[in-house]
């Protein structure tokens, strides 16, 4: 059976960073699968310029931006598969994939990146009456149509939601000689940024009609027409305002939901609000050696920061591997590993009943590597914890339990969004292995104008910044530090609110 | 006297400016919260431009189109003018990244150039 260190499942804009990352820690055995003809993933067909203003400080085209991770992927000779879709993961990191050249095939990986981006929410998960017919697709759909296969699905348009990529499809279709009848939009507020609304919609005078949506569809073998209403504040049509638009086309743009049917699959924790893999501070899922990043983790609206995640999900399961070659060399759990500035210890996660034992990375403020670690399962109370985790040159104790026992033990910081925030990537830090800094990702719930993302510690406000306004559509970021973290050794739980 | 509104694009606030104008010249910004509100309305209001992005077909690549860019702004009132010059024109694979496909397009003195490889392979 073939074998890899690291098996990077996807090659669109995680799986390209995560790879590259890997490879530049130190990792040779890198492989990516990837389902499509060519790497590059959704970049492929996002025609539009905006991409890597934060990565490489100018706006480029998607493919632009994809084909600079390409080529850093060809250059540094990572292997890559297209073509070959992987079918089952198992819990011990047993790849099964498939592709019309070797058929059915196994590959046994010591860490798998899970990047396999997200999908569109389709026109059967938003209960709209009304007949099947032709004409009715979703907006990355009619993209790839239009940008990669050069064919117009349809000449008169109507597009439900104001997500960004239906806003950059009114535009396309319309430069493409379509009429773009109106963008109708569910909530009183568009999910798509300013500068698309600007762009895409008023330039060519489409009407984004909020609070609106479709009540009907009519046509039975091709799409003749739909009806607009408006909404009332819980969603419900309000009778009166109905508006019937002859269209042969609508795109839908309601919505990206992470594909997870893999994840699920083999047992990873899910988060019902970001339906992404629950991950720790290391973008590490509940099982050891298994890292998300991208959208399949949460979804994104800047490919700058799916870069930037996926890159560190790569270290983090390079420095995984370093420490799986070693403890098979000692058929221990008992070793260290040097990456520079960190001695980290960890056990291999004994996955079979999902009674996780992982030792605890440590901080070798020192930065002496072999720092005599025993990574025995003695269990340790809570104090004795702490105190390991400020002083770097003390042996790491490992947990017996459930994989939840650093928290329990005080060791593992929660965090848990509060008023305003609906959820926080990662949801668990292990400060001893974050890196000096860390970037906690999250969206807020609703538009708030002149407020403030707070973040305690505990019941201590330790920041406040001010926000003019904060909106769903856009992901904000706190930045929490090792050194600050590292003063607050009974820290229990992070939380980030939006407060007035 | 005449007025134009606006929303600036510089952030989610979307502020909605007014801009007080004599002829062309900018007289007043009102309703930005910063000053890349006022930058943004100047320029919109005088000489606005966008980065113009399409297909132009391809022949005998491994793929039927071919992303391309304007190399730079061009003026908006062009956008219509520069996307039908383009309908017109074929191109041949391979084509690389940065490969200009049209001069000056329609007359606006910047090249429209490819975003993507294209290289050669059975007729999609």
């Amino acid at each position: 059976m073939e074998k890899y260190d690291i098996v990077v499942i996807g090659g669109g804009p995680a799986g390209l960073a995560a790879a590259i990352s890997a490879k530049r820690s130190g990792i040779d055995s890198v492989l990516i699968l990837e389902r499509d003809r060519e790497l590059g993933g959704i970049l492929n067909q996002c025609i539009h310029n905006g991409f890597g203003l934060h990565t490489f400080q100018e706006e480029l085209t998607g493919p632009e931006y994809a084909h600079r991770f390409i080529r850093q992927v060809m250059e540094l000779g990572i292997e890559y598969r297209l073509d070959t879709m992987v079918m089952d993961i198992s819990r011990e990191k047993l790849v099964m994939a498939m592709n019309r050249k070797d058929g059915l095939f196994d590959i046994q990986a010591k860490a798998v990146i899970l990047a396999m981006g997200c999908r569109e929410r389709a026109r059967g998960a938003l209960n709209i009456p009304g007949f099947r017919p032709a004409g009715i697709y979703s907006a990355g759909t009619a993209q790839k149509l239009v940008n990669v296969e050069g064919c117009m699905p349809g000449r008169e348009v109507v597009i439900l939601g104001s997500g960004d990529i239906g806003l950059i499809m009114a535009r396309r279709m319309t430069l493409e000689g379509a009429r773009v009848q109106a963008v109708a939009e569910l909530m009183p507020y568009s999910g798509g940024l300013k500068r698309n609304i600007v762009q895409c919609l008023e330039d060519y005078g489409i009407p984004l009609k909020l609070s609106h949506t479709v009540i009907d569809i009519r046509g039975r073998e091709r799409l003749e027409g739909v009806t607009l209403a408006e909404v009332d504040g819980r969603g419900r049509p309000v009778p009166g305002t109905e508006e019937f638009y002859s269209c042969d086309t609508l795109l839908l743009s309601v919505g990206l939901i992470p594909e997870n049917e893999l994840s699920g699959k083999m047992g990873v924790e899910m988060n019902p609000v970001t339906s992404g893999p629950r991950v720790n501070e290391s973008l590490e899922t509940n099982i050891g050696g298994v890292f998300a990043c991208g959208n399949v983790l949460h979804v994104h609206d800047l490919v700058d920061f799916v870069s930037e995640e996926a890159g560190a999900a790569g270290r983090n399961a390079a420095a995984y591997v370093k420490e799986y070659a070693e403890n098979s060399v000692t058929g221990s759990a008992k070793d260290s590993v040097k990456d520079g500035t960190k001695a980290s210890t960890r056990d291999n996660w004994k996955d079979g009943t999902k009674a996780g034992t992982r030792d605890n990375w440590k901080d070798s403020v020192a930065g002496s590597a072999e720092d005599s670690v025993t990574g025995s399962v003695e269990d340790s109370v809570g104090d004795s914890t702490k105190d390991n985790r400020r002083d770097g040159t003390k042996a790491g104790t490992s947990e017996n339990a459930t994989g939840r026992a650093d928290h329990q033990r005080g060791r593992e910081i929660r965090l848990q969004p509060a008023e305003g925030v609906r959820y926080t990537v990662p949801e668990r830090i292990n400060v001893s292995r974050m890196d000096e800094k860390l970037s906690v990702r999250f969206r807020v719930g609703n538009v708030y104008k002149n407020c403030y993302v707070s973040t305690y510690f505990d019941r201590e406000r330790v920041s406040r910044r001010k926000r003019q306004v904060v909106a769903p559509g856009e992901m904000e970021e706190v930045i929490l530090t090792r050194e600050q973290l590292l003063q607050y050794p009974d820290l229990e739980t992070i939380s980030i609110k939006v407060e007035a | 006297m005449n007025t134009k509104n606006l929303t600036c694009i510089n952030c989610p606030m979307g502020c909605s400016l007014t801009v007080e104008m004599e002829g062309d010249q900018v007289i007043r910004v009102s309703g930005n919260t910063c000053k890349r509100g006022e930058i943004y309305a100047r320029k919109e209001v005088t000489d606005p431009t966008r980065i113009v992005t399409s297909t132009v077909k391809v022949l005998h690549g491994n793929a039927a189109v071919i992303p391309v860019k304007t190399k730079e702004d061009i003026p908006k009132g062009k956008i219509f003018d520069c996307v039908k010059a383009l309908k017109k024109i074929q191109v041949e694979a391979p084509v690389h990244i940065g490969d200009v496909i049209a001069a000056d397009i329609a007359g606006t003195g910047v090249d429209v150039i490819a975003t993507k490889n294209v290289e050669q392979g059975a007729d999609i």
